[in-house]
């Protein structure tokens, strides 16, 4: 090969390459942009937030604290059983009911209540939780975190939340 | 036969396929490599398992949130074969984990990261942080409780990074909740990106090891020194050096044979992972564990002193992993042999039982309560009326067993309460019981009176020595 053939200067060459480069570079950002876009999705759209009926407020006794379950905001179609969540509900007095996530603070493994004991715990680190949330021992940086719960009609009715993220 | 050769004769002269390859195939390699250097090749071996395994379940599995658990039942009982191709999928994750381990401890014994291999270490290094994503994203997508309590558990790691953590998260779960956008997720990164990265960093390892050479045997008082080591290593191969194949690549085809053959041999002895229950995060009932090679990190996230474990959780898998790609390029030089680097014996050692140490502990976990523990027997109790038995009740119910072993039954995460009677008094029990302690629960508000008498009552009776005395009186 000889460089000098075809009458091409230096700078010209110079240019041609860069030319490529970039043309390229804005092929890759017109294919990038929408892919990006669809990965990233998750960041984009904002929280939809429902409040779901979980149950007739005289189905809870005063006191006790039992698992509920809720659908999802708005699942998609094919998320079958995972579009549901779980939350611990206690109620408290009259219309007070609290809400608990079944996440542990510490890395988000289910804890269980155990009625005799008032406590929850959880399977995965050892985290113990008291009836109120409170952390009671092990690894939980913070109390169990906490829905949003109101008496709607003589419905009790959660609204939903992202999994909470310590 | 005259035209079959005639045949391979046109193919191979317009592909120029014997030229090319010839050539890369009876590359030099220095004498005397043995069977020390199989592993890297073995791990390749694991690594074609599990391409051809994995496709092949690809064509049965079902990417659906929804579905996929259904799918991995009908794979693993129905299906013809579906059974021994999961259980080759799993045994073959754990011989690519297991052979990359060992070809690095091979390879920072010998010192063959350093000049002027260094790149080809840091492949490597990306290619175990790749192999290790695959373990992970694969046991997620068994898409059994322990699948989605992983992917819960990764995005709670993930949240802790500062700043960027709540969007890592979101992008793990694929929106603010394990849902109908999570499986395909991790399905894709499953099958596609990492797997695509995994060949591409192959390539470039290989191409490397190809352009650098194999790394000889090293020898006590033979440093390494990057101004004359290409020259002399060039010099060897042209006075000792011998073709790889097939003068050392029957090695590598022994071994890598033999790793195949044990991977079929232990998914037709042992079967796959068995499913746990179905993918409803409203099953509170789980145990999430991950498989073998990430327990010992499990552990690690048990162990942490409170107050530490942001830091760690993230700093630690970097910090681990900056100092493995860094390791070459501070010590790019000096001796190989490792009867001359006792340091780096000692590391791999220690490194050995360190996460050894943890392994076994991630197995027993003795950190988790127990929740299988049954009422203790009448005859552990030695009571089956009265206070003691009552407060052997109580022990149970109020979750005290959970977490304290009695006469080998409960959990390990408290203190074994078998002879408690023989080492605390009635007082220091009962300021124990109702104020809790480091790491168990206050008691105060959930204990009557005479519930915590019958419980001081039965552990007041947990001493071995005076029990035999009663019964010898007896």
């Amino acid at each position: 090969m000889n460089p000098d053939c075809g009458n091409i200067t230096p700078q010209r060459r110079k240019f041609l390459a860069r030319l490529s480069l970039g043309l390229g570079g804005l092929g890759a950002a017109f294919v990038g942009v929408p892919v990006l876009g669809f990965l990233l999705r998750p960041l984009l759209s904002s929280v939809a937030e429902e409040w779901r009926s979980v149950g007739r407020t005289d189905s809870f006794q005063q006191g006790h604290t039992v698992e509920v379950s809720f659908q999802d905001a708005s699942p998609l179609a094919w998320a079958g059983v995972t579009g549901k969540t779980a939350a611990w509900l206690r109620r408290e007095g009259d219309h007070r009911f609290t809400a608990f996530s079944v996440n542990c603070t510490h890395l988000g493994c289910p804890v269980r209540w155990l009625p005799d004991a008032d406590l929850f715990m959880c399977p995965c680190h050892g985290g113990v939780y008291y009836k109120n949330g409170e952390v009671a021992a092990g690894p939980p940086p913070k109390p169990l975190t906490q829905y949003p719960v109101r008496v709607r009609g003589g419905l009790v009715e959660i609204l939903t939340r992202p999994t909470p993220i310590t | 036969m005259h035209l079959l050769k005639k045949a391979w004769a046109w193919f191979d002269d317009r592909t120029d396929l014997s030229k090319v390859l010839g050539p890369i195939l009876r590359h030099p390699v220095p004498p005397g490599t043995g069977w020390k250097y199989v592993f890297g090749s073995a791990t390749l071996f694991s690594f074609f398992v599990q391409v051809v395994t994995g496709i092949a379940l690809a064509t049965a599995y079902v990417s659906s949130a929804g579905q996929a658990y259904d799918a991995l039942q009908w794979i693993t009982n129905k299906a013809a074969f579906g059974n021994i191709l999961r259980g080759m999928h799993y045994f073959g994750a754990s011989a690519m984990v297991l052979m990359a381990g060992i070809h690095m401890i091979r390879t920072f014994l010998t010192g063959s990261y350093k000049f002027p291999r260094e790149m080809n270490w840091i492949l490597g290094v990306v290619l175990l942080g790749l192999t290790i994503l695959m373990g992970f994203t694969g046991q997620l997508l068994r898409w059994d409780q322990d699948g989605v309590w992983s992917t819960i558990v990764a995005a709670e790691q993930a949240g802790r990074v500062p700043l960027i953590g709540h969007w890592l998260a979101k992008l793990i779960l694929g929106g603010t909740t394990v849902g109908g956008a999570t499986l395909s997720r991790f399905f894709a990164y499953h099958v596609f990106f990492i797997p695509a990265l995994i060949f591409a960093f192959v390539g470039l390892h290989l191409f490397l090891v190809l352009r650098h050479g194999i790394s000889e045997p090293p020898r006590a008082g033979h440093p390494v020194d990057p101004k004359t080591y290409k020259a002399w290593y060039a010099d060897l191969l042209k006075r000792e050096g011998r073709p790889f194949w097939p003068d050392a690549a029957w090695r590598d085809v022994v071994f890598g044979v033999a790793v195949v053959i044990g991977i079929v041999v232990l998914a037709w002895i042992f079967g796959p992972p068995q499913l746990t229950g179905p993918p409803d995060p409203t099953i509170i009932e789980a145990y999430p564990r991950p498989d073998w090679y990430l327990l010992w990190y499990f552990a690690v996230l048990a162990q942490l002193p409170h107050g530490t474990e942001s830091y760690v959780i993230v700093l630690a898998p970097l910090t681990a992993g900056l100092v493995l790609l860094l390791l070459p390029i501070f010590f790019n030089k000096g001796e190989r042999s490792p009867s001359r680097r006792p340091w780096a014996v000692a590391i791999v050692i220690l490194a050995i039982i360190g996460i050894g140490t943890l392994w076994i502990a991630g197995q027993r976990s003795p950190w988790s309560p127990d929740f299988s523990a049954r009422p203790l027997s009448p005859e552990t109790v030695h009571a089956s009326n009265g206070p003691i038995a009552d407060g052997a009740q109580l022990f149970y119910r109020k979750g005290c067993e959970y977490c304290h072993t009695v006469s080998g039954q409960g959990g390990q995460r408290g203190p074994d309460l078998t002879a408690v009677g023989d080492r605390l008094t009635a007082d220091q029990m009962t300021i124990r019981i109702l104020n809790g302690g480091n790491n168990m629960p206050a008691y105060a508000g959930n204990l009557k009176p005479q519930e915590l008498n019958a419980l001081l009552a039965f552990l007041r009776s947990r001493d071995p020595a005076a029990q035999a005395n009663s019964k010898q009186e007896k």
